[in-house]
C-alpha cells in the first residue's frame, strides 16, 4: 500500500498538497508545529496511489512517498 | 517498502526562509532533482542572485557564487570560460535577470555561454516588499505602480524567451510554470533537458518559470495559481521556444554572407 | 635576455601572461584598448580565453567569476570604466578574491579627454568601492617598471586574496620603451586555491559570498580584511630615491609615474644650474602609501613640492606624512596637459626664490 510521510517541522501550511492530492488523502493539523504553521496529515493514507502529485507540488519537500508491491506510474517525472 | 520520492542530494538540509506555497522552493527542488539524476552535482557551480533568492547559496548543496544584482551571467560567463568542466548555472528573479541584468543576459545568451540559466519570472519583486517589475502585467497593482501599471506611462511587461529568440546564437529557451503538478513536472523535464544540453557542451541554455507570489500579490496560495493560470498565460505562452539543431554547431560563415542558414 | 621595442599596454598584456594569467574580460576605452587587442591576438597561441565584454560592469563581475573558480584574471580599462567597476572591487574585496585590474588613466572627471592625467588617484586609494575595503595600487614610472609591478601584481594577488591595482598612464600606456619580458610562469607552479569553485567533489560545498546579514559575522571579516591590509601595510611599501644623500634639501620633491620620471630631469637641471639641493621621492605602491619612509625624507627639507597631473590629490597623503612639519607647494596640469621638464623647473625655481 503506498503511504506519504510528512515532516512537520518543514511543513509551511500553504495546503498545496491538499489541493492537488486527488484522493483527500491530507488535511491540516489542528495544532501549530513548532514555526507556528498548521502542517500537513496523511488522516485518509489507505486511499493513498503514491502518485507523489502531493510531494511534486510541495515547495518544502516535506513529504517522501514509499510503495509497496504494484505501483502504478501516472506520468514519467 | 520503497522511496519512490524522497529528499534530492543536491539541496542542503536547511529548512527555506521562503514564504509558505513560495514557488521558490519547488524550483529548487527541480533543479537539485535535475542535477541528480544527471550526476552533476559535484561539478555543479550556482550563482545566487539578489532577490528572495539571495540565500540561495544556503540551499543548494553544491559550490556557489553570490554574485552581485543582475550580474549573475557575467560572473557565470567568467566562470565557465574559464573552467568549462563546470556545470554553471545561474538562478535569477525578474528585476535581476530583466531590469539590471539585461544587458548581462541578452550578452551572455548571445554569446552562447553554454550556462543554465533559471528564471523564476512572478511579475513583482518579492525581497523588497511588491515595486512593479520588468513583468509586472497590466492593471497589476504593486508599490510603486499603485494605481496598476499602465502601459502608457511604466510600458509593457517583457518577454524574456522571446527577446531572446531573436538572437541568432543556438540556445535553448523554454517557459514553463510551477503552480500546479502538471506544470511542475512539464517544468521538470525542461529544466533537465537544459542541465543536460549543457553536459552535452552543446549551447546557451534558460528556461523561464512562472511563478507565484502569494505575500506581495496580496492573495492565498491557492488564489496566487489561479491568478498566475488567468492572467500570465496568456501573455507568457508556454512551451520550449527554441532548441538547437541535432547537428547544429557554431558557424564559421564565408566572408561574403551576412546572413547564415 | 634581449630587450623588445613593446607599446606600453602591450607589454603589460605580455608580463599577465608571462604571469600565468590565460583570461581576460574587458572593454574597449582609450587609451588601454591596445590591451584587449594584443591579448585577443596572443590568447590563442597560448590557450588562453579572451572576452570582450558588453560593459565595464560585466567585465568586472566576469573577472570575479573567474577568480572565484580559481584563475588568474585580469581585466584593464581607463577612468570612467574604472568607475563603473567600483561596485564589483568592492564584491571582489570582501570575498577574499585575487584579480589584477589595471587602469591607464585619462583626463577626466566625467567623459573628459583621453590624454595622459593622474587624476584617479583618490579613487584608487581612498574612494573606490563602498565599505570598508582597500585596493593595493602600484605606479609605474616607465614601461619596464609597469611590465615588473605587472608580474608581481599576480603573486600580490594570490598571496593576499585581495584585488591589486596597476595604475598607469596615457603616458605609459601609449608609449613604446625596449623592456626586457620576464620568462613564462609554469602554470603547474602557481599557488594552490583549496577555497575556490571547481565543484564539490569529495568535499563540502565552497561558497563565494559578500552577503553577511548578520552583524557580528559582517563584522568579524571586516576585521580579518582589516588584518590582511595592515600586514600589506608592514610588508608592501615600495618608493624610490633620488638625489636624497644629502643632509639637507632645499626642496623635496614628490611625484609618481610618469610625472616622476619628467621631474626627475627637471630637478637635475635645476641642481646643476642653481647649484641647489633638490631630492625627488617617488612612491611605487601607492596604498600601502609610504608615509614613513617619506616623513624621513622631508625632514632633510626646507619645502616640498608636490607634482601631479591634476588639480591635487596624492598631495592630501604628503599633508598626512609630514602632519604640517614643512610648507608644501603643490603645481599640476591636467585635462590632458603634460608639465614639461621646463614647466617643473620653473616652479621650483618660483618657490627657490
Amino acid at each position: 500500500m503506498p503511504r506519504i510521510v510528512v515532516d512537520e517541522k518543514r511543513c509551511k501550511g500553504c495546503e498545496r498538497c491538499v489541493e492537488v492530492c486527488p484522493q483527500g488523502v491530507i488535511s491540516m493539523s489542528k495544532q501549530l508545529n513548532e514555526k507556528g504553521y498548521f502542517f500537513a496529515m496523511p488522516t485518509e493514507q489507505p486511499r493513498c496511489l503514491g502518485c507523489a502529485l502531493c510531494a511534486i507540488n510541495c515547495p518544502d519537500v516535506a513529504i517522501e512517498v514509499f510503495v509497496h508491491g504494484t505501483h502504478y506510474q501516472f506520468f514519467t517525472y | 517498502m520503497k522511496k519512490i520520492f524522497g529528499y534530492p542530494e543536491s539541496l542542503t538540509p536547511s529548512h527555506t526562509h521562503y514564504c509558505p506555497g513560495c514557488t521558490h522552493g519547488t524550483i529548487h527542488r527541480l533543479v537539485a532533482e535535475a542535477l541528480d539524476e544527471l550526476g552533476l552535482r559535484e561539478r555543479a557551480a550556482g550563482i545566487a542572485p539578489v532577490g528572495c533568492s539571495v540565500l540561495a547559496y544556503n540551499y543548494f548543496n553544491c559550490d556557489m557564487f553570490e554574485a552581485a544584482h543582475g550580474r549573475a551571467p557575467a560572473v557565470a560567463t567568467g566562470a565557465k570560460r574559464c573552467r568549462p568542466d563546470l556545470i554553471v548555472f545561474t538562478y535569477q528573479g525578474d528585476g535581476d535577470l530583466a531590469s539590471i541584468g539585461m544587458a548581462e543576459i541578452i550578452h551572455a545568451a548571445n554569446r552562447g555561454e553554454k550556462i543554465t540559466v533559471i528564471f523564476v519570472n512572478n511579475a513583482i519583486y518579492g525581497m523588497t516588499g511588491g515595486q512593479m517589475a520588468p513583468t509586472t502585467m497590466p492593471g497589476q497593482v504593486t508599490t510603486t505602480c499603485p494605481a496598476g501599471r499602465n502601459p502608457s506611462h511604466e510600458g509593457y511587461p517583457i518577454r524574456m524567451v522571446e527577446l531572446l529568440n531573436t538572437l541568432r546564437t543556438p540556445a535553448f529557451l523554454a517557459r514553463v510554470a510551477a503552480h500546479t503538478p502538471r506544470h511542475v513536472i512539464a517544468a521538470k523535464q525542461a529544466i533537465r533537458e537544459a542541465f543536460r544540453l549543457q553536459a552535452e557542451d552543446r549551447c546557451f541554455t534558460m528556461v523561464e518559470v512562472l511563478s507565484t507570489c502569494p505575500t506581495n500579490w496580496g492573495m492565498t496560495a491557492a488564489e496566487a495559481n489561479r491568478w498566475l493560470h488567468e492572467n500570465m498565460i496568456p501573455y507568457y505562452p508556454l512551451g520550449v521556444l527554441k532548441r538547437p539543431a541535432a547537428d547544429e554547431t557554431p558557424v564559421r560563415e564565408a566572408a561574403g554572407s551576412l546572413i547564415g542558414v | 635576455m634581449a630587450k623588445v621595442l613593446m607599446k606600453g599596454c602591450e607589454a603589460i598584456g605580455e608580463a599577465a601572461i608571462r604571469a600565468g594569467c590565460r583570461n581576460f574580460f574587458g572593454y574597449p576605452i582609450t587609451p588601454q584598448t591596445e590591451v584587449p587587442e594584443y591579448l585577443a591576438k596572443r590568447f590563442p597561441e597560448v590557450d588562453g580565453v579572451f572576452v570582450q565584454a558588453e560593459s565595464e560592469v560585466a567585465a568586472i563581475n566576469m573577472l570575479y567569476g573567474g577568480a572565484g573558480v580559481g584563475k588568474r584574471v585580469l581585466t584593464t580599462s581607463s577612468s570612467p570604466g574604472i568607475s563603473l567597476m567600483a561596485e564589483g572591487v568592492s564584491y571582489i574585496a570582501t570575498c577574499h578574491l585575487p584579480v589584477v585590474i589595471v587602469n591607464i588613466v585619462r583626463a577626466g572627471p566625467g567623459l573628459g579627454g583621453i590624454l595622459p592625467a593622474q587624476s584617479d588617484y583618490l579613487q584608487a586609494t581612498k574612494g573606490h568601492g563602498h565599505g570598508d575595503y582597500k585596493l593595493v595600487v602600484l605606479a609605474p614610472s616607465s614601461v619596464q617598471e609597469a611590465v615588473n609591478l605587472m608580474y608581481e601584481a599576480f603573486e600580490l594577488a594570490d598571496r593576499y586574496l585581495t584585488p591589486v591595482m596597476v595604475i598607469g598612464d596615457g603616458m605609459i600606456g601609449q608609449m613604446m620603451e625596449p623592456v626586457e619580458i620576464p620568462p613564462m610562469r609554469d602554470l603547474a607552479d602557481l599557488p594552490a586555491k583549496p577555497w575556490a569553485i571547481t565543484g564539490a567533489k569529495g568535499r563540502k560545498p565552497n561558497i563565494v559570498n559578500s552577503l553577511y546579514l548578520s552583524e557580528a559575522a559582517c563584522n568579524a571579516n571586516n576585521w580579518k580584511m582589516k588584518a590582511k591590509y595592515d600586514e600589506i601595510e608592514k610588508k608592501e611599501k615600495r618608493w624610490e630615491t633620488y638625489g636624497c644623500g644629502a643632509r639637507e634639501l632645499d626642496v623635496l620633491v614628490v611625484a609618481y609615474g610618469t610625472m616622476a620620471r619628467i621631474c626627475n630631469t627637471a630637478v637635475a637641471e635645476v641642481q646643476a644650474s642653481d647649484n641647489r639641493k633638490i631630492g625627488l621621492f617617488r612612491p611605487i605602491s601607492l596604498w600601502p602609501y609610504p608615509y614613513e619612509a617619506l616623513a624621513k625624507e622631508a625632514k632633510k627639507a626646507k619645502r616640498i613640492l608636490v607634482v601631479e597631473m591634476s588639480t591635487g590629490q596624492m598631495v592630501e597623503d604628503v599633508k598626512l606624512a609630514v602632519l604640517g612639519s614643512r610648507p608644501i607647494d603643490f603645481y599640476g596640469l591636467t585635462g590632458g596637459l603634460v608639465p614639461s621638464p621646463d614647466d617643473v623647473a620653473e616652479n621650483l625655481r618660483k618657490i627657490l626664490k
